[in-house]
């Protein structure tokens, strides 16, 4: 269980993460939405601890962030950034064994090897594994890093901006594999999603931010609807049903 | 299973350089030896192969954590001015103590105190780099670089103001070179490099998760700053034994890092820390074999060094060229 009080990030005057409290469900797809700049990234960067927080508490399991050690924290909690440069030559497989550090340390065992194979299979990788990250497409790379999460095995994933510059196929190949882990698995997926069809099709749960606050949050179907929609990006959305699903039409 | 061919690869590739590395070993050490003249010989070319052995392990490992933790392969210590700190606190020392005090400083006190004052300056300008909340590497290095050009100047300065004689002792302190090694400090260098070894082996795998970048190091449970912290420290003593025992020759580093990390094809740095100190003995003993014996000291080693590291930068440089 995660749960977040009172959390706070200030740049210069701005604050860009205001006082929000979160308390995240388990066992979902957690969307957070908003537009540019609402702190979304800000805001799941801190809960990973990845960016320091200027106030507030971070409770993951009933423990706050500063009572866990790193290395405990790493086989509880992953988090995938949306750049990822890298300076070496690695193969998607070297690549997702990393994955096993926090438990390996760096002398893989059977169970870490088996682990990198399910995670290989999972993001249908296995023909790519001896191939370079540098030879790969921009969707074929997300998926290695997205491999090496689920290598990592932990209950809570944090995704920011996974689809970005990804096309149609790799989205929907990504966000499928989500649903799995969290359906097959019982993983809890927070991810951050400026496609807000996407959100619709596969969310189970929406966190709506807008300057540094949470305005809104609730199961898929409350959020995706045009009143609330305008409260958040402050443009008419239309939202139409089809084929039993709720697709939002922004396209003025 | 590529990734077990390779360490393979990279296995055979550090045995074919020890072997490398035993010959010309002998190759500088035998010769022109009788019985007679052993006693005489003998140490002082001993010497000069553990000086060897102590630079190539503290340029080689310092350059190559440096570029770890700053996630670039041109950089090296030098570029953060830290061995124009430890000329300016050499400088410094004397400057204040006069030459007297520090020619009754025996033994290893000096040295001591240098080593000591580097690292207390890394502590300082970590701390003041990462207290505040968007300060990063890039942010490090380049007040490294100014931090260096200020350091560099300041011990022009002081030196231009020292009497002659002093200036002479603190030249004979400072600008050590491999003809002129400082062997009195070869011990307790050995010493130190040995606690650094025993201390640093454990962070050899958490530094190959750091090639990933921060965030995902952070993710995979490394204690970042820490880390970082911790490769600087190491770096500010390495860069001071070396930099005492034969003098800057910071080339070397981005040399044979690169050549290590080209030959091997690996990132583990468990190998490549491995490559880098066996092809530092080879490229400093043959250095030495060169400037001794062919060019019969009319020469210096650095350069011999920057003549070998300008022509493979050369090629590297086309070689990126082409792709």
């Amino acid at each position: 269980m995660i749960a977040v009080r009172n959390i706070t990030k200030i740049y210069g005057d701005k604050k860009v993460v205001d006082s929000v409290d979160l308390d995240i469900p388990r066992g979902k797809i957690i969307a957070f939405i908003g537009s540019n700049g609402a702190g979304k990234s800000t805001l799941i960067s801190m809960i990973c601890r990845t960016l320091k927080k200027d106030g507030g508490e971070v409770y993951i399991d009933d423990k706050e962030l500063k009572d866990w050690k790193s290395s405990e924290l790493s086989k509880r909690l992953s988090i995938l950034k949306q750049s990822n440069f890298l300076n070496i030559r690695l193969t998607v497989r070297e690549l997702v064994s990393f994955g096993r550090f926090p438990y390996s340390k760096g002398r893989l065992n059977d169970e870490d090897i088996r682990h990198i194979d399910k995670a290989l299979e999972y993001m249908g990788l296995n023909e790519l594994q001896d191939r370079y990250l540098d030879e790969l497409s921009g969707g074929q790379r997300q998926m290695a890093y997205i491999a090496m999460v689920i290598a990592q095995d932990t209950e809570y994933i944090f995704l920011d901006e996974p689809l970005n510059n990804l096309d149609m196929k790799h989205s929907v190949k990504i966000m499928k594999v989500l649903k799995r882990l969290v359906g097959e698995l019982g993983k809890t997926i927070m991810v951050v999603i400026h496609d807000i069809n996407f959100v619709s099709c596969y969310a189970d749960y929406v966190v709506a931010m807008k300057d540094g606050k949470i305005i809104k949050q609730g199961d898929t179907c409350q959020i995706i609807q045009s009143g609330v929609l305008y409260d958040i990006y402050g443009m008419n959305i239309d939202v139409q049903n089809y084929c039993g699903k709720n697709i939002c039409l922004y396209y003025s | 299973m590529e990734y077990i061919l390779k360490d393979k690869k990279s296995k055979k590739i550090i045995m074919c350089l020890i072997l490398l590395d035993l010959m010309v070993i002998a190759a500088f050490l035998l010769p022109g030896i009788t019985p007679k003249n052993i006693h005489f010989f003998m140490p002082r070319r001993i010497t000069k192969i553990l000086a060897v052995i102590i630079v190539s392990y503290s340029i080689g490992y310092s350059s190559l954590i440096f570029q770890t933790v700053t996630n670039n392969h041109i950089l090296t210590p030098s570029v953060m001015g830290l061995d124009s700190l430890y000329l300016f606190i050499q400088t410094f020392i004397v400057f204040a103590a006069g030459s007297q005090t520090l020619s009754q400083m025996i033994g290893y006190r000096h040295f001591l105190i240098c080593v000591g004052l580097m690292i207390f300056a890394a502590c300082i300008l970590f701390l003041l780099l990462f207290r505040g909340s968007s300060k990063n590497v890039y942010f490090l290095v380049l007040t490294g670089m100014i931090m260096g050009s200020l350091f560099n100047g300041m011990a022009t300065f002081m030196q231009v103001l020292l009497d002659p004689n002093e200036f002479a002792v603190l030249q004979g302190r400072m600008f050590a070179s491999f003809n002129n090694i400082n062997s009195n400090l070869v011990g307790i260098s050995i010493l130190i490099i040995i606690a650094v070894c025993i201390i640093s082996v454990r962070d050899l795998p958490y530094l190959d998760v750091l090639l990933l970048g921060p965030e995902n190091a952070i993710s995979l449970g490394v204690d970042y700053k820490k880390l970082v912290f911790k490769t600087l420290i190491i770096c500010a003593v390495l860069v001071s034994v070396s930099t005492a025992l034969v003098g800057p020759i910071t080339f070397l580093g981005i040399l044979i890092v690169n050549l290590a990390r080209h030959m091997l094809g690996t990132y583990s740095h468990r190998s490549i820390s491995l490559g880098i100190m066996f092809l530092g003995i080879l490229f400093l003993t043959g250095g030495l074999l060169v400037t001794e014996r062919i060019f019969k000291f009319e020469t210096t080693m650095s350069v011999i060094i920057n003549f070998i590291g300008g022509i493979y930068f050369l090629y590297l440089m086309l070689k990126e060229r082409k792709q």
